[in-house]
């Protein structure tokens, strides 16, 4: 998955502007995430991907460039 | 007849409103944090004189006046619930004596959480089939959940409520499909009578994952094994859980919003008795027509599964 489909998929599922998903932003602090719509974001990833990212790696995930890197790796 | 339509409705809320402002000032949480979480604004609580039986008995007392049958051509009496007055004695035949219905039929509850009722409907429906002497079954769903929280567990007491839902149902020539499964899991819980801690404890992110999975295989199936599809369906008539699961679902699936009865945001998350309260609540306010077709669809402890076809009248 390259950077722009999961920016597309953050911008959806949380709602909000694609501009705003940049590698520094912070989930829930800027993003307006809360932990169900960061496991619709989880699932959401999934489909699209087919990449599990496992339980213990999301809580860990702050940034979007965090969830980027966690895909890349799982990938 | 192979077919289950819904002849009338009763609903029974407790008269203890709680609002998430109540809540605030018990706890440390906030309207808006529940609301953004959960889609519930406020929740119904049993106030000093009201108990699940009584809640059960109102709502089925409402469905059977309004049926207009003879309570002789009763043929079974069935409570989907979870949170009865008694271990034993159910609910179920605490309605007879009160209600006067008669004593030589079938009452039992019946505990599928919160796909109670769809389940409660299949029984009844295949019990009418195997008995055609039989002409109509009460189906019940009632929860006091407001006794199994803890005050001290944000993530499970700002979800749930109480209240009661009853439908009378009769067989019909008409389409029919149902699905009912499970798995073992202990994702939402509540101990039993012998525990000091008979709280639901509940995995949040857990059912929620599965119930965002289940409800479009819950609808789906249950379309296709009837025959039908998204658009013979007057109203999809969904377990209140969350307002976040519905609202995946329905932009998951691309199917209309307005076809979704919701009141979570008013009455909470009552487990089995939050589907047939929603009946109660739309045929009070005219939402359903004769020969509307709905689809019933429950998810939650088991965990569980559950969905049907009904018509109306």
């Amino acid at each position: 998955m390259d950077f722009e489909k999961l920016q597309e998929i953050i911008a959806d599922e949380l709602d909000v502007d694609k501009d705003e998903v940049k590698p520094e932003a912070k989930l829930i602090d800027d993003l307006g995430a809360d932990s169900l719509s960061i496991v619709e974001l989880q699932m959401s990833i999934e489909d699209e991907s087919g990449v599990k990212i496992p339980e213990e790696d999301v809580q860990k995930l702050i940034t979007v460039q965090d969830i980027f890197d966690a895909i890349k790796k799982a990938e | 007849m192979n077919s289950v339509q819904i002849i009338s409705t009763g609903l029974a809320l407790p008269s203890r409103v709680v609002t998430n402002d109540d809540l605030a000032a018990m706890e440390e949480t906030s309207d808006e944090w529940i609301m953004k979480r959960t889609g519930i604004h406020e929740r119904r609580f049993t106030a000093i004189g009201e108990t699940a039986n009584s809640l059960a008995r109102e709502a089925a007392r409402k469905a059977l006046e309004k049926s207009g049958i003879s309570l002789d051509e009763l043929g079974a009496v069935i409570v989907a619930t979870l949170s009865g007055d008694y271990s034993t004695p159910s609910v179920a035949t605490q309605m007879q004596e009160r209600l006067g219905l008669p004593k030589d039929i079938p009452f039992f509850d019946m505990n599928a959480a919160c796909s109670g009722f769809p389940y409660a409907i299949e029984m009844a429906r295949s019990y009418l089939v195997a008995n055609p002497t039989h002409k109509y079954a009460l189906v019940t769903g009632v929860e006091e959940l407001s006794k199994l929280l803890d005050k001290d567990d944000r993530s499970t007491n700002i979800l749930f409520g109480d209240g009661a839902g009853s439908v009378v149902v009769s067989l019909c020539d008409d389409s029919y499909a149902q699905v009912l499964g499970a798995e073992s899991s202990l994702a939402i819980n509540c101990l039993g009578a012998k525990s000091d801690e008979s709280y639901i404890r509940m995995d949040g992110k857990e059912v929620f994952r599965f119930a965002v999975r289940i409800l479009p295989y819950l609808i789906n199936t249950t379309l296709e094994k009837a025959g039908l599809t998204a658009d013979d369906i007057d109203w999809f008539v969904c377990h209140q859980a969350n307002k976040r699961i519905v609202d995946h679902v329905v932009k998951a699936m691309k199917l209309p919003k307005e076809k979704f009865y919701c009141n979570i945001d008013r009455i909470g998350n009552t487990s089995g008795a939050s589907i047939p309260i929603c009946l109660a609540e739309m045929d009070e306010k005219g939402l359903l027509h004769e020969g509307d077709t709905l689809i019933l669809a429950g998810f939650g402890s088991g965990l569980t599964w559950g969905s049907c076809i009904v018509h109306y009248r």
